[in-house]
């Protein structure tokens, strides 16, 4: 029990993490490092399935930049992974943590789905806002009841949005395999969409649609109205340090409440994308888990306009580039998700060494 | 074996500091089985730096710490357990959704499976061998506080403590509560227990223990068997002097209200700072100045007199009316808290920690909405408004967690402005420029080392503390809140910090100030309020403040009716 007396011996310095703030470099060069260990990581995984891991990286990332079709499809995969990136930082940065950009995704696609055949008499233009319109107020109708238990009941935003996702899908089910479903064919797939609603091509001999410039245009606009609105601050502000937010007078709940919306309203737009640029009507597939790649877009983005494109292109090239490599190399086509996957783990890994780095302790760090 | 009985727990010359600061020095300490042994202190007195030497959470600079008689070094809590040292905190440390039973022996027992029956009866036989009265199998979930702390000290007991240290264990519990807990010491005492009870209650002092040991600013400063003692006595050795002079000479040595060349002089830079010291005065301001004014206008060179309150024709410009505020479990917290501020007084709230002097700034600062009760200011009701309405007000708001009051990742810049954003906002649209100006201007004027896109959050407690004051001051709030304006500040930045707050009560703002530091309290205020369980006990006018009274109604003693 009673130990000996103290006597003179070498202190214990173990290893720790210390709070800081990143120097500049590191912020950029985390991201990169994040790349570099998922694709170890990755390697081990294409070297177990009996192919080079440098032929898939080439495929993955390289060719599909060689040739013009595989370029624009980029941009086509880009377009709704920039809104539900989009979508998510704006959430996030408030400190609401909407993991329901999947559903509030489908409400838009449900939204214009429901608009676009009712629009045939409309100019080409009217009809092209109000399906942007519908997408937006859909989205945000969808993530109105988690914003609401959130800020007036404490209820965890996390497992509601997430749970109203499989609501939304079921519901999306029930619809087109119901009173949707197309009287000729059969298929579960909704009426198609005026003319008019379409959204048009904005580069020749390709798929990339208007839903690309707006997506665009969000970025521009995410980053200004967090930088340079009150607003904006006071999202911040709110995510930051609700505490101090509310003692400097902000309001937490209506700045979370208009946070929450804004970010459906946004995811809502990518499902008009698809539905309005590509499908041209809905069909229960019509997303590949875009809401969730939002959600590496946005944190692979540290949630910055910026970095937010950046992202998004990233991981549309490695969906891109999966496709063509499962074809070329025989590998199975979820490597691309398994990659997506990965680097998310890892940037949150890597993320903590925006704030902590490790030290040494020190002998008076070690009394206390 | 000598004669008398070898101390169970003690510690010889221990010292320790924290970088400057000297926690302890050179304390003495015995504490024998079958006795209680009281620490009273004020607050950062050393008590909690002592119990966790003893706990092992610190380890003693200098000095060594001997259990039965054997010096002992230990490295950690484990090592303090395994030697008989059981400590009951303020925050307990049980898992609600288990028994008592299980949360007994939780990280105690070896083995994979629990035998249910055998810990049940196992931690059956602990209590009722030291005459706990606490069933085993119930769900901590459903108990009361105060039976939540007894299955604490079972969980000390079971495993086979000898020293049991309570740190303040009454802060928490009903006055009934309290009562049967120290039947539950004085039955664990009877039962060759040693026990350390950490207080700075009087009555708790005299009702249990049997010695009694006061810690000042980390000393012993006396030690005495509690029947002899007076609680007078103890007062005066817990506040460290008998009567003490107001300090004025900070005040004296300052320009009197209205002396424009000597505000200039002390702000010989800033052609901004605050000139207009009569800025109350102006229409819309209701106050009617004058009635105070001659005394104050006339200092003479060594002292300042005191505000004087004015005898007739003005009104308050503060009125707090019967606050109360009741926890989500029903516990007062506020009293019938009532006082009136006028313009130009500085009003200091002395009282230990928990008396309810925090939840009355959070309810002036509008974080909290009071049970009943109102404030008032000028006349019109401002409890309940939202802090930005408070801001507008003109109620300048300084917490007692300035990080609560800041965003660490937020600029200085954007923390300078955002609680008066309406200000640098053009159609929603930041005016970056007029942001950055008057951060320019708030940092010179108030000397933070800091540049303005510096993150808060890498800033030192002092620069962050004059970045609170600078977004609030710069307003020239009427009515300035501030609670421990001082805590964890260097010697320099204290002063700073209450030169400024005298600014303000010379520019004619109320201020009230709410602080551990007692000195600090009466050093700078023109009257002290006392508080104590929630309740305004004591209201002093500086120079007439007895600080050996001030002393014992901080401890709960010496209560008259309030009024």
């Amino acid at each position: 029990m009673a130990r000996p007396a103290p006597t003179a011996r070498a202190p214990r310095l173990p290893w720790r993490w210390e709070r800081g703030s990143a120097p500049w470099w590191l912020r950029l060069a985390l991201p990169v490092i994040a790349i570099l260990i998922t694709f170890a990581l990755a390697s081990v995984l294409i070297a177990a399935s009996g192919a080079n891991p440098l032929d898939v990286f080439y495929e993955l990332l390289i060719r599909p930049l060689t040739r013009r079709t595989s370029r624009l499809e980029v941009l086509v995969r880009a377009t709704p992974l920039l809104l539900t990136g989009v979508a998510v930082a704006i959430a996030f940065r408030a400190g609401y943590y909407n993991i329901g950009a999947e559903g509030q995704l489908y409400a838009g696609a449900l939204g214009a789905a429901f608009l676009g055949p009712r629009l045939g008499e409309w100019a080409p233009s009217a009809a092209v806002a109000a399906m942007l319109a519908g997408g937006l107020v859909a989205g945000a109708a969808w993530a109105l009841l988690p914003a609401v238990l959130k800020v007036y009941a404490k209820v965890d935003e996390v497992v509601t949005t997430l749970l109203l996702n499989s609501v939304m899908l079921l519901l999306v089910g029930g619809l087109l395999n119901g009173p949707w479903r197309d009287p000729v064919s059969g298929w579960p797939r909704s009426p198609t969409i005026a003319a008019a609603a379409e959204f048009p091509q904005v580069i020749a001999r390709s798929r990339v649609h208007l839903g690309f410039v707006v997506a665009l245009v969000l970025v521009a606009l995410f980053w200004w109205v967090l930088s340079r609105t009150r607003f904006g601050l006071e999202l911040r502000a709110v995510g930051m340090g609700a505490t101090a937010a509310r003692f400097m007078g902000v309001s937490v709940r209506s700045t979370v409440l208009v946070a929450a919306l804004l970010s459906g309203g946004v995811a809502g737009l990518a499902g008009v994308g698809e539905v309005a640029g590509i499908h041209h009507y809905l069909i229960e597939g019509i997303s590949p888990d875009y809401g969730y790649t939002g959600i590496i877009v946005a944190t692979f983005g540290g949630l910055h306009a910026l970095g937010v494109a950046v992202a998004a292109g990233f991981l549309a090239l490695v969906d891109v580039g999966s496709t063509s490599a499962s074809r070329a190399l025989g590998i199975p086509a979820y490597l691309g998700q398994v990659v997506q996957a990965t680097l998310l783990l890892v940037t949150l890994a890597v993320l903590l060494l925006n704030r902590y780095r490790p030290a040494r302790r020190s002998r008076r760090e070690e009394r206390a | 074996m000598t004669t008398t009985p070898e101390p169970v727990v003690s510690l010889r010359s221990v010292t320790k500091r924290f970088g400057a600061l000297t926690a302890l020095a050179d304390v003495d300490l015995d504490v024998r089985s079958g006795e209680i042994l009281a620490l009273l202190g004020e607050n950062g007195a050393g008590k909690t730096t002592l119990t966790k030497i003893v706990y092992g959470m610190y380890q003693p600079d200098e000095g060594e710490l001997r259990v039965g008689g054997v010096p002992v070094r230990f490295r950690s809590p484990a090592d303090a357990i395994a030697s008989g040292i059981g400590l009951v905190s303020q925050h307990f440390a049980l898992v609600p959704s288990l028994t008592v039973a299980e949360n007994v022996v939780l990280g105690r027992e070896g083995g994979v499976l629990l035998d249910r029956s055998k810990i049940e009866g196992a931690v059956l036989a602990t209590a009722e061998r030291y005459g706990l009265d606490v069933a085993p199998r119930a769900l901590v979930r459903a108990m009361s506080v105060g039976a939540q702390q007894r299955v604490e000290i079972l969980k000390a007991l079971h495993r086979d403590c000898r020293l049991l240290i309570l740190d303040e264990p009454t802060a928490v519990l009903t006055p009934q509560d309290g009562e049967r807990l120290f039947t539950t010491l004085d039955g664990l005492r009877e039962r060759g227990l040693a026990v350390i009870i950490i207080t700075h209650k009087l009555r708790e002092v005299m009702r249990v223990s049997q010695r009694v040991v006061v810690l000042r600013h980390g000393r012993v400063v006396g030690e005495r068997a509690t029947a002899g003692a007076s609680q007078a006595e103890l007062a005066r050795l817990m506040i460290g002097r008998e009567q003490l002079p107001v300090e004025r000479r900070a005040r004296a040595a300052r320009p009197a209200p209205g002396d424009a060349s000597g505000m200039r002089r002390h702000n010989p830079t800033q052609p901004g700072a605050p000139e207009e010291h009569d800025d109350l005065t102006r229409p819309g301001a209701p106050l009617e100045p004058g009635t105070g004014e001659p005394a104050r206008r006339q200092p003479t060179p060594l002292q300042r007199p005191l505000f004087q309150r004015p005898l007739f024709q003005r009104t308050p410009l503060v009125e707090a009316r019967r606050l109360t505020l009741r926890d989500k479990r029903g516990v007062t917290l506020l009293d019938d808290v009532s006082f009136d501020l006028y313009p130009g007084e500085l009003v200091g709230v002395a009282a230990v920690a928990g008396n309810g002097q925090s939840e009355l700034v959070s309810v002036l600062t509008g974080m909290t909405q009071p049970s009943g009760g109102e404030v008032l200011l000028s006349g019109q009701r401002v409890s309940g408004l939202p802090p930005a309405q408070l801001a507008r007000l003109g109620v300048g708001r300084v917490p007692e967690d300035r990080l609560a009051a800041v965003v660490g990742n937020l600029s200085v810049r954007e923390n300078l402005t955002l609680e008066h954003i309406g200000a640098f906002t053009r159609a929603g649209h930041l005016d970056g420029r007029a942001m950055a100006a008057e951060a320019d201007r708030l940092i010179a004027e108030y000397q933070v080392k800091a540049k303005p896109g510096d993150l808060v959050r890498t800033l030192s407690g002092g620069n962050i503390q004059k970045i609170v004051l600078a977004r609030t001051l710069s307003r020239k709030p009427r009515f300035v809140v501030v609670a421990q304006p001082t805590r964890g500040l260097d010697v320099g930045a204290t002063a700073y910090v209450h030169e400024r707050l005298l600014e303000q009560r010379d520019r004619n703002a109320a201020v009230l100030m709410v602080s551990e530091d007692l000195d600090e309290v009466l050093r700078l205020s023109d009257r002290v309020l006392v508080m104590y369980g929630g309740r305004i006990v004591g209201d002093f006018a500086a120079d007439e403040v007895d600080v050996g009274r001030v002393g014992l109604l901080m401890a709960g003693e010496g209560m008259v009716a309030h009024g």
